[in-house]
């Protein structure tokens, strides 16, 4: 299947027309362009069916990272190297998918004989088990910051990706990023999610509020400062805002707020606003008005799923059935919804079919089933179920196959969030005592803490990856 | 247990007493000196000990007494349910009583959930302890109108532990006056 997956993009790929110039300039508008003319040059043209998933419970692609090459003089240049090199390693290693070669065991330093495919004896790196080589120069100066980054196939002999990326030095985390977005595109097809954030729900001031931090846990920032209960944090499909429930009135009332601006909304009906559920949109959404979103709302004295506007105007009701109808979350194509129903007697997972009108049952193990949570991909459904009194992450298809338990004995498990390319899930867990914010990928492996906050930190959400940043 | 539920009220009303004093104190002389005038001297009528007075302290003592059961006392739930037991029925008789003596008193009716569920489900869950227990008010006579709701799910624990005592005493419907 590898062999098969190698060969194919190998036929198609030249020497000539790997290395391609990407230009980062201060403008984003500028760089726009120059990516986009990157894009158009240098990314050869592949159906999606040549891609395989990489399951990283079945096999993890060895890769080796050697020490980036310093291109100019001086402590400052080495210094970036270092942190450049690391980081990428880091941010591909954040996927699940490699196997990282201990340094320990490399025959060569590309730093000392180069960087490019002509003096790389590659011989030296199949003989260790690498498949994937990257090599790296770096060229610094006060303010800004020069690399060149390869990817080779060790086995072929060949470099299969080439980008030099230019920008200030405060940018060198985003070229790293951009370049690690190739890789994993060239390897999966799928952009990744090296450009997200998460948001969550943290206690460390006292209160539940809404904090946001980058994909791999960096920079943790306090969005809402509601004083009181903030809960549900919902990314709208462009990123750009949030819709959470929060009781600054001591009511449960939905706000959607701008991501930067924290301008927005009050929606504050009788009885419950929560749960919000952006529906997902196959073209850019231009404003808030395009937008819509499903919550819960009790007004009527039951409680009922709605279709909303992006300002909170009700459209139209999407569930009837006595009880509590809570928890939307779309399939990508926006036609389709799952939710929470006690309708049975307890809570379990329902999906919403839109054009049908059909409802049905989708979980039948256990008898509490909640948050559930449609990959992006469409195939998959993750959700919490306890048994025990304890929640578990487990994930199930549409095929009435039985539901995959992904995490055993270790806490408490809720509130799975899928990456905006399907490939990981966040989620919150009590395994070391007080609830964290954890990642793992789909199929269950690679559990870790994504970071530590005072406080607790519950209800991950995981935003759509921004494009060409 | 009782000993510590009535610790935590004395001091649920001793703390914002002793914030709204520092907060006076913090107010200009100018401000203090008015409020003393205007208050009427203490004590100088002399019938502090005739048996009218007595009467109306005792009465007084009772309603507070009535007045700091209905609030303490709380109708409970099993897990997953919003159905009132025949406890909790008894319970919401003795609140029905109260609120009929206490023609001017407008009530919410708090629902809370233990930790074991998940946050959504449980604001819904929540809702509909509470709007169970309204109902069931309302069926006993009490005014709709006297009588609001609000889930506040899990969010809000009488316990924090994990423990199923604890989880017990947090499936709640809890009544404030507003």
């Amino acid at each position: 299947m590898r062999l098969a997956l190698w060969g194919m993009y190998h036929r198609r790929i030249n020497e000539r027309e790997i290395f391609m110039m990407g230009v980062m300039c201060r403008l984003s508008r500028c760089f726009f362009v120059a990516l986009l003319l990157l894009t158009l040059t240098s990314l050869p043209a592949r159906a999606v069916d040549e891609f395989i998933e990489i399951n990283p419970f079945l096999k993890k692609i060895p890769l080796a990272i050697p020490d980036f090459k310093p291109l100019s003089q001086g402590a400052p240049t080495e210094e970036t190297s270092q942190k450049s090199a690391q980081l990428l390693a880091e941010t591909l290693l954040f996927t699940g998918y490699f196997k990282l070669l201990d340094k320990g065991a490399y025959l060569e330093e590309p730093r000392e004989s180069g960087i490019t495919a002509a003096s790389i004896n590659f011989r030296n790196w199949t003989v260790i088990g690498a498949e994937l080589l990257v090599t790296g120069g770096i060229r610094r100066s006060a303010e800004a910051v020069e690399m060149e980054l390869r990817l080779f196939d060790t086995f072929k002999g060949q470099s299969v990706l080439g980008k030099r990326y230019r920008g200030r030095l405060q940018d060198t985390r985003r070229m790293v990023r951009k370049f690690a977005s190739e890789v994993i595109f060239f390897l999966t097809g799928n952009r990744g999610f090296f450009n997200s954030e998460i948001a969550f729900v943290s206690t460390g001031t006292g209160n539940k509020e809404i904090y946001i931090a980058e994909f791999d846990g960096r920079n943790p920032a306090q969005f809402t400062r509601t004083r009181n209960i903030t809960l549900s944090p919902a990314w709208s499909p462009d990123g750009k805002w949030l819709a959470y429930t929060a009781y600054p009135k001591n009511r449960p009332f939905l706000y959607v707020k701008h991501r930067r601006h924290k301008r927005g909304y009050e929606i504050g009906n009788k009885g419950l606003n929560i749960t919000p559920a952006w529906v997902p949109m196959t073209a850019m959404p231009t404003s808030l008005e395009d937008m819509r979103f499903a919550a819960t709302l009790s007004f009527t004295g039951d409680q009922e799923i709605y279709l909303l506007t992006g300002k909170g105007k009700i459209i139209k009701r999407l569930t009837k059935s006595w009880g509590s109808d809570v928890s939307p979350t779309w399939a990508p194509d926006g036609k389709k919804f799952a939710f929470v129903s006690n309708r049975s007697g307890n809570p379990q997972v329902y999906i919403k079919n839109l054009d049908s009108g059909r409802v049905d049952r989708l979980t039948f193990k256990g008898r509490y089933n909640t948050q559930p949570s449609w990959s992006p991909k469409g195939d998959k459904l993750a959700y919490a179920g306890m048994e025990g009194g304890r929640n578990d992450i487990f994930v199930i298809g549409f095929n009435g196959r039985p539901p995959v338990q992904l995490t055993h004995d270790t806490g408490g498990n809720e509130s799975p969030s899928w990456s905006p390319d399907g490939s990981m899930i966040a989620f919150s867990s009590t395994r070391e005592g007080r609830s964290r914010i954890y990642v793992m990928t789909a199929f269950g492996t690679d559990q870790r803490r994504l970071l530590t906050l005072p406080g607790e930190q519950t209800n991950p959400q995981w935003s759509p990856n921004k494009h060409l940043n | 247990m009782q000993r510590k539920l009535w610790t935590v009220l004395a001091l649920l009303v001793l703390v914002p007493g002793l914030m709204l004093m520092t907060s006076c104190a913090q107010q200009s002389a100018v401000d203090q000196d008015t409020t003393q005038k205007t208050t009427p001297p203490a004590d100088t009528s002399g019938t502090t000990d005739s048996g009218a007075d007595l009467q109306a302290d005792a009465a007084q003592r009772a309603a507070e007494q009535a007045m700091n059961q209905f609030l303490n006392e709380h109708i409970y739930y099993s897990f997953d349910s919003a159905q009132l037991s025949a406890m909790a029925q008894a319970t919401l008789k003795r609140k029905a009583a109260w609120l009929q003596a206490n023609a001017d008193a407008t009530v919410a009716i708090e629902g809370h959930c233990d930790e074991r569920g998940t946050n959504e489900y449980n604001l819904a869950l929540g809702e509909r302890r509470a709007e169970s227990a309204r109902a069931y008010l309302v069926d006993l006579g009490i005014s709709a109108s006297r009588l609001s709701t609000i889930s506040y799910g899990e969010e809000r624990p009488l316990d924090a532990r994990s423990t199923e005592e604890a989880w017990a005493k947090n499936r709640r419907g809890q009544f404030k006056l507003r």
